[in-house]
């Protein structure tokens, strides 16, 4: 089983399938509160969902409304499951708690290097650990 | 995280369930950041009056002061929300009263944010409402440190004036307004400013467009690193800064670059990296990376029928308003087009008193304050293809909205919308 260890943002566990991408993500102009996507035309998410999912992605870009937008993911109930991000930043950082999901930073090996779309992943936030449960389109049972 | 007594005292609610709110935030947020302290700060940038679906649910429960409590505080308990403790202003929000019947903006949404407007004034808020607060009266001065928001106000407070800001959110703010403390953290630390990156401009930049492009080129390269950035620069004003700054932190996350030689904190490269050797790798910005920024910008485009130009992505200096009367005067605007320039209402009666407002809507246009059509998700009734001399508006409008963008001067925009076909191509 592979353990990626890094530091906890925001405690709590939690087990969903992951959703990995390379590029930053950005919250105004980048994601739609109301539908739990990306929205931004050059991502390479554009136009997928996050709700539920574990997003892997290497930090926060753009404009300040990062963490208003996440916490609006949360009000709106179209909040990622965890978020595992390698930068750490002040707009990941308070979008992380006013998300109020588990979350990790900086974990080694590289989350996004490793970590594939869709394989079912533990966030364990207080901890500071990401758990490979199991590869996409494996059963986790058969582990 | 280490406390001082004072800031114990706050926690433990000798101030008030809304400061103690504030503080078990701060606290939580700077664990989060792993920071070792707070830090005390008498300038605050955020924003409370900003109508949201997510808040008017919230506003129904508890009013303005369930609002502040969760969306400025992340509290879920029924609190009263008294005075801000330092001084705090409200950055840009949603369209206010001049913009009314324009858009598809609800009207509701209009008298949600003048209800808020007066809450929040009531409690020591100062409605700057714009996102150029160092145009309108909240200039910081070097060393000073601040607790603000949005992207552009932040890289221009940390670049250009040499105060001191992280990029900070609408709960870090609520905060950070109720404590006068934010964590001591990121650009606040003196060795976390040193620049980390050499740009290289080879082409000449010395416009508006020109800068912008630069920006967004620098943000695209260096995302949230710290640029020191050389070359063929020409001499900026507010304005350039203005618009390269927006663009970096919109391509990317910069919050801090250095100009040797112009921005107060690198009066020489050398100095820009605070004792640290200079990178010998430069990053070069030449005429084939700035044709492939021109051609992202307006690879959002193909239909060259404008309908909508927006002028003021950050808010206009006067300066800019100055250029926009004097290219409109005389002329009108294309009956299919519109035109709007976004400013602070502090500015606007200054272009009232001058004559800038009158030669703009003479010719057809419009001043509009407090918003901009990012902030507020919405264009004038039917707009497919808008036009802009913004790098930063460019980039979010298309991705908002769903309309094709173009990018270009502002001559070449305000002839977009006297004839209401776009006619833009990058000077060689």
């Amino acid at each position: 089983m592979i353990v990626l260890r890094g530091r906890g943002v925001v405690g709590g566990t939690v087990e969903a399938p992951a959703l990995v991408t390379r590029d930053a993500i950005s919250g105004f102009g980048g994601i739609d509160v109301a539908t739990g996507t990306i929205i931004e035309p050059r991502h390479e998410l554009y136009g997928v969902c996050f709700t539920g999912k574990v997003l892997v992605f290497p930090g926060a870009k753009g404009s300040s409304g990062w963490s208003g937008f996440f916490q609006s993911t949360r009000l709106m109930g179209t909040a990622p499951a965890a978020l595992v991000f390698s930068v750490m930043t002040t707009k990941a950082a308070l979008g992380a708690i006013v998300t109020r999901v588990p979350a990790v930073v900086g974990a080694v090996p590289e989350p996004v290097e490793v970590l594939h779309t869709d394989d079912i992943v533990r966030v364990d936030g207080d901890a500071g650990t990401v758990t490979l449960v199991a590869r996409a389109g494996e059963s986790a049972d058969a582990r | 995280m280490l406390l001082t007594d004072d800031e114990k005292r706050m926690r433990d609610g000798a101030d008030g369930d809304a400061v103690a709110a504030a503080m078990d935030l701060l606290v939580r947020y700077g664990e989060a950041l792993g920071a070792e302290r707070l830090v005390a700060t008498r300038n605050v940038a955020g924003t409370m009056t900003q109508p949201s679906p997510a808040k008017a649910k919230l506003h129904a429960e508890g009013g303005w002061a369930r609002v502040y409590a969760v969306t400025n505080l992340d509290c879920d308990r029924d609190i009263e929300i008294p005075r801000m403790r330092v001084p705090t202003c409200q950055l840009q929000h949603g369209f206010a009263q001049d913009a009314a019947g324009l858009t598809s903006y609800p009207e509701s949404s209009i008298a949600a944010q003048d209800d808020a407007e007066a809450f929040f004034s009531d409690r020591g808020v100062t409605v700057l409402a714009t996102c150029t607060p160092y145009q309108v009266g909240n200039l910081p001065v070097r060393g000073e440190h601040c607790a603000w928001m949005e992207s552009s106000a932040v890289v221009y407070c940390n670049s250009v004036l040499g105060a001191r800001t992280n990029c900070e959110g609408s709960a870090s703010t609520g905060a950070a307004a109720l404590t006068g403390r934010i964590p001591y953290w990121g650009n606040h630390v003196p060795e976390n400013r040193a620049a980390t990156h050499v740009v290289r401009a080879d082409v000449p930049v010395a416009s508006f467009q020109e800068w912008g492009m630069l920006g967004y080129f620098v943000g695209e390269q260096v995302q949230e690193a710290r640029p020191a950035v050389i070359g063929e620069l020409g001499q900026p004003d507010l304005a350039d800064l203005k618009h390269f700054g927006a663009a970096t932190a919109t391509s990317g996350g910069v919050e801090l670059y250095h100009l040797p030689g112009i921005t107060p904190e690198a009066p020489t490269l050398e100095a820009a990296f605070l004792g640290d050797a200079v990178p010998r790798d430069e990053i070069v910005y030449d005429r084939a990376a700035r044709r492939a920024v021109y051609d992202a910008l307006n690879a959002q485009g193909s239909s060259e029928d404008v309908d909508f130009i927006l002028l003021g992505c950050p808010h206009a200096s006067l300066d800019q308003l100055a250029e926009i009367a004097r290219l409109l005067d005389g002329k009108r605007l294309h009956q299919d087009t519109e035109l709007w320039v976004m400013t602070p209402r502090a500015l606007r009666s200054v272009a009232d008193r001058s004559g800038y407002t009158r030669a703009i809507t003479a010719a057809g246009g419009r001043v509009l304050t407090d918003s901009c059509p990012a902030m507020s998700r919405a264009a004038p009734p039917g707009t497919r293809v808008f036009a802009t001399d913004s790098a930063k508006q460019a980039h979010y409008l298309p991705a908002i909205l769903g309309i094709e963008a173009w990018f270009g001067t502002l001559e070449e925009c305000v002839d977009a919308a006297v004839t209401g076909r776009w006619s833009g191509g990058l000077a060689a």
